[in-house]
C-alpha cells in the first residue's frame, strides 16, 4: 500500500522515513551494549542479537534472573525485546520469535518437545522454502521432525526419511534454505557459527584548553601535538588512518568539524598536519576555542616499516660498524685497516695493519726520542747522492728528478739488521733527519757502509716524509 | 612629510654574528669541509691538515674530556704512491690509537670512502689524501662532500696532491708547502718543529691572507709574520722601451 493511499484511509498515521543502514548502526551498538551479559554478541538483522552466555547465567542469578535483568534493561531504555535462553542459537531464536516470552528451554529438556509445536517459521527459512513446507504440507516444527526421521528410533528409517527430504532440497545450499539443515542446527546437530561482533575503539586524542585559543597559530600548535598524539596511538596498534575529523568545541558551545580523507592510510605527521592545515584556513574562533579532538574514525592496517632506516641514518649518522660494512663491500676487506705498532725496530716490520674492529693488542709505546716521520713509503725510493759531505750524510742529493740541498741533518741513527728474520747479507741502516733548503723534512738512509763485506759501494734511500 | 619607516632591505641586515675576517688559530667556527693543496713530495700537506684537525676540534672542543672518536684517513692508491702511508710512530700521540686508514684503488672508491665516513656518527673527523686532479673529483663531488659534512657535522679536511686549485666547494682552501723549520733548542744543526708556509686564497668567513704556521706539541702557533716589505714607489723598469702608439707621459701617469 502506498503511504498516500494508507494516509487517505487513515489521516492520523505517523509516517517515519525508514532508515535501514541507521537501523544496522543501532544494531551493532546494541550487540555491543548487549555484551554486558555474555562475552560475544552476534547481530541478527534486521532486528535481533544472539549473545553467548555459556556459564555466565550464575553471575546474574540463574536463568530467569538473567532475562529478567535483559527486560528490564531494555525497557529503561524505552526498547520492547523478547527474549529466550536456549542451548543453541536456532533454537533460542525460535522461542524468542516464536515461543512463549521468556522462554528457557534448559539443557537437559528434550528441544523437539519442547519447541515442537512451534511453525516451520522459527526455523529461519526463506520464504519460498516455507511455501514450499506449506504446499507439502508441514507447518509444525514436530511436522518435519517427523517427515525427516529425527524421533525414530530406527537409524535405518531415520536416514531413509532424511533421504528423501534431503532429495527433496538436494539444490539448496545455504541454511536458510534448507529445513533439515536448519533442523539439525537447532537440535544442535551441526554446528552453526556466529560472527561476533567486536569493539573497535576509535583511535581519539583531545585536547583541553587553558585558555581559549583564537589565533591560527596556536592552533596549528595543538594541531601539531594532536596530530603526534594520534600518530603515536596508530602506530601502536599498527593502523594508518584513512579519514580524519576534527573537532573543535568553541567557548560558545559551538562545535565545528572538519573532515580530511586520504588516499593510502598514512601515519605521518607532518602530512596530516599540512592537510589539515590547508581545512583550517575558515574557522571562526569566535570567543575563542576551548578544546580540540581529533580521531581517525577509518583506519587501515598498516605495518610498521622500516622505510625510514635510511631517514634515522640520514639524521644520526651510521655506526663505524655499519661504515666499515658499506666500504668493505666496495673497496674489499684489505682497503680498511688500522695501524698497530709490532714488536720489530726496522720500521716497515714496526708498524702493522689489522682489521679496524678488532681489539688493539696491547702495545709499547714507540720511544719518544725517536723522531719518526709521518709518512713512510710503502719502499723506500732510491737517491742518488751528487755530494756527500766528509761525515757522511749528503750534502746535495737527487729525487725524483730534482736536487735538494741539504740544510741540516741530525744522525745517524743506526738501525741494525733482524738477525732472526733476515739472512746474513742484510745490510745495516744510518738514518739521517734532514732539511732541505725549501724547509723539506725527509728520513733518508744508507745500506751498509763501506767495508762492511756485506756488497759494494752503499746505496742512499728516501725512507719517509716528515710533516 | 611624516616620517616613513622603510623596512631595511635583507642585503642591509647584517649577520648576528660577525665572522672574524682575519682567520687565526683556535677559532670558535670552523669549516667542515677544507682543502689544502700541497706538492707531492712533502708531507706539509698532511701535517697541516692534521695541525688544522687538531686546532678545530681543541677549539671547539665537541666532546668535553678525552675524544675517543676515531679519525679517518683516506688515500687514494696515487697519493701512498707519492707520499706513503702514515707511519704511527711519526702520528700525534693522541691520534695513535684512533686511526683507521683507508687505502682506496680509484677516486671514485675513496669519494665513496670520505662520504661515507663523513656520514659515521663514530668518526672525530675525516683526512683525505688525493693525488691530481681527477675527474670524479668534480664540483659536483665536492659540493656533495660539503653538503654531507655539514649535515653531518663531521669536518672534513682534504689534501690535494700536486693538484690544480679547480672548481670546488670547499669552505676553506689553502694552499700548503713546507717553510725552513724552527731551530732545535739543543741542537742547531737538526730540523726543528715542522713549520709550514700556509696560504688562505679562497675563504667564506675569512680574508684570504698568508700565515707561517707550526705545530708545536699538538698547539697550532702562529710564528711572527715576515715584515711587510716598505712600500716603494713602482720601479718602472720598462721605461726605456720604445714607446708605440702612447707616449711615455701617459704611460708613467697611469
Amino acid at each position: 500500500m502506498l503511504l498516500a493511499d494508507a494516509r487517505a484511509l487513515c489521516p492520523q498515521l505517523d509516517a517515519v522515513p525508514a532508515d535501514p543502514a541507521g537501523d544496522l548502526a543501532f544494531l551493532e551498538k546494541l550487540a555491543l551494549w548487549a555484551q554486558r551479559w555474555g562475552p560475544w554478541s552476534a547481530l541478527d538483522p534486521p532486528d535481533g542479537l544472539l549473545v553467548d552466555i555459556t556459564g555466565v547465567a550464575h553471575l546474574f542469578g540463574g536463568e530467569e534472573h538473567l532475562l529478567r535483568d535483559v527486560a528490564s534493561a531494555f525497557t529503561a531504555r524505552g526498547l520492547t525485546v523478547r527474549a529466550a535462553l536456549a542451548p543453541t542459537a536456532g533454537a533460542a531464536w525460535a522461542l524468542a520469535h516464536y515461543g512463549p516470552p521468556a522462554a528457557i528451554l534448559a539443557p537437559e529438556n528434550d528441544p523437539l518437545r519442547q519447541l515442537g509445536d512451534l511453525p516451520v517459521a522459527a526455523l529461519r527459512l526463506d520464504d519460498d522454502v516455507l511455501t514450499v513446507l506449506h504446499r507439502l504440507g508441514i507447518k509444525r516444527l514436530n511436522e518435519l521432525a517427523g517427515v525427516s526421521g529425527a524421533g525414530q528410533n530406527d537409524p535405518r528409517k531415520e536416514a531413509a526419511a532424511r533421504d528423501a527430504l534431503r532429495r527433496r532440497f538436494r539444490n539448496h545450499r545455504s541454511p536458510a534454505a534448507h529445513p533439515l539443515l536448519r533442523l539439525d542446527q537447532l537440535l544442535g546437530r551441526v554446528p552453526e557459527p556466529l560472527l561476533p561482533v567486536i569493539a573497535q575503539v576509535m583511535p581519539l586524542v583531545q585536547r583541553r584548553l587553558m585558555e581559549p585559543i583564537r589565533h591560527r597559530d596556536l592552533l596549528d600548535r595543538v594541531l601539531e601535538d594532536l596530530t603526534l598524539d594520534m600518530v603515536r596511538e596508530l602506530e601502536a596498534r599498527g593502523h594508518g588512518a584513512r579519514r580524519l575529523e576534527m573537532a573543535l568545541w568553541r567557548v560558545d558551545g559551538e562545535v565545528l568539524w572538519r573532515r580530511i580523507e586520504l588516499a593510502a592510510a598514512t601515519r605521518e605527521a607532518s602530512h596530516i598536519t599540512r592537510l589539515f592545515a590547508a581545512r583550517l584556513d575558515d574557522v571562526e574562533a569566535g570567543f575563542g576555542i576551548e578544546a580540540v579532538q581529533l580521531r581517525a574514525s577509518w583506519t587501515e592496517s598498516l605495518a610498521l616499516s622500516q622505510a625510514d632506516l635510511d631517514a634515522a641514518a640520514q639524521q644520526h649518522g651510521t655506526s663505524l660498524a655499519a661504515f666499515v660494512d658499506r666500504l668493505s663491500v666496495r673497496l674489499g676487506p684489505k682497503a680498511i685497516t688500522r695501524p698497530v705498532l709490532r714488536a720489530s725496530h726496522v720500521p716497515e716490520r714496526a708498524q702493522g695493519w689489522q682489521p679496524p674492529l678488532d681489539p688493539l693488542p696491547l702495545q709499547q709505546d714507540a720511544l719518544p726520542f725517536h723522531t719518526r716521520p709521518l709518512k713512510l713509503l710503502d719502499r723506500a725510493e732510491p737517491i742518488a747522492v751528487l755530494y756527500a759531505s766528509p761525515d757522511g750524510y749528503p750534502q746535495r742529493f737527487r729525487w725524483r728528478g730534482q736536487v735538494r740541498e741539504v740544510v741540516r741533518v741530525e744522525g745517524p741513527e743506526r738501525l741494525a739488521p733482524e738477525w732472526w728474520r733476515e739472512r746474513s747479507t742484510a745490510r745495516l741502516r744510518d738514518y739521517y733527519r734532514i732539511e732541505d733548503d725549501g724547509g723539506r723534512r725527509y728520513w733518508i738512509y744508507r745500506q751498509g757502509i763501506a767495508g762492511d763485506g756485506r756488497g759494494g759501494v752503499p746505496d742512499w734511500f728516501l725512507h719517509g716524509l716528515y710533516a | 612629510m611624516p616620517f616613513k619607516s622603510i623596512k631595511q632591505s635583507p642585503a642591509r641586515i647584517l649577520p648576528a654574528r660577525l665572522s672574524e675576517s682575519r682567520w687565526r688559530p683556535g677559532l670558535a667556527e670552523q669549516p667542515f669541509h677544507s682543502e689544502i693543496f700541497a706538492p707531492a713530495t712533502e708531507a706539509s700537506g698532511a701535517g697541516l691538515a692534521l695541525a688544522l684537525a687538531g686546532d678545530a676540534l681543541t677549539s671547539l672542543n665537541e666532546c668535553p674530556g678525552k675524544d675517543h672518536r676515531h679519525v679517518l684517513w683516506v688515500q687514494d692508491r696515487a697519493a701512498i704512491r707519492l707520499g706513503g702511508r702514515p707511519c704511527l710512530a711519526g702520528l700525534p700521540s693522541d691520534l695513535r690509537r684512533r686511526l683507521i686508514h683507508v687505502a682506496a684503488a680509484t677516486p671514485e672508491d675513496m669519494l665513496f670512502a670520505l662520504e661515507e665516513g663523513l656520514k659515521c656518527r663514530d668518526f672525530a673527523c675525516v683526512i683525505g689524501e688525493i693525488a691530481g686532479n681527477p675527474r670524479a673529483l668534480g664540483f659536483t663531488a665536492s659540493r656533495r662532500l660539503s653538503l654531507t659534512a655539514e649535515r653531518h657535522r663531521v669536518r672534513l679536511w682534504l689534501v690535494r696532491l700536486d693538484a690544480a686549485p679547480d672548481l670546488s666547494s670547499a669552505r676553506m682552501r689553502w694552499q700548503a708547502r713546507a717553510a725552513p723549520s724552527s731551530p732545535q733548542r739543543w741542537n742547531p744543526a737538526a730540523p726543528g718543529t715542522p713549520i709550514w708556509h700556509a696560504e688562505l686564497f679562497r675563504s667564506r668567513a675569512h680574508a684570504p691572507g698568508e700565515w707561517i704556521l707550526s705545530d708545536d706539541k699538538g698547539r697550532l702557533h702562529v710564528r711572527p709574520e715576515p715584515e711587510p716589505e716598505p712600500a716603494i714607489t713602482p720601479d718602472f723598469i720598462y721605461l726605456g722601451r720604445p714607446t708605440v702608439g702612447r707616449s711615455l707621459a701617459t704611460r708613467a701617469r697611469a
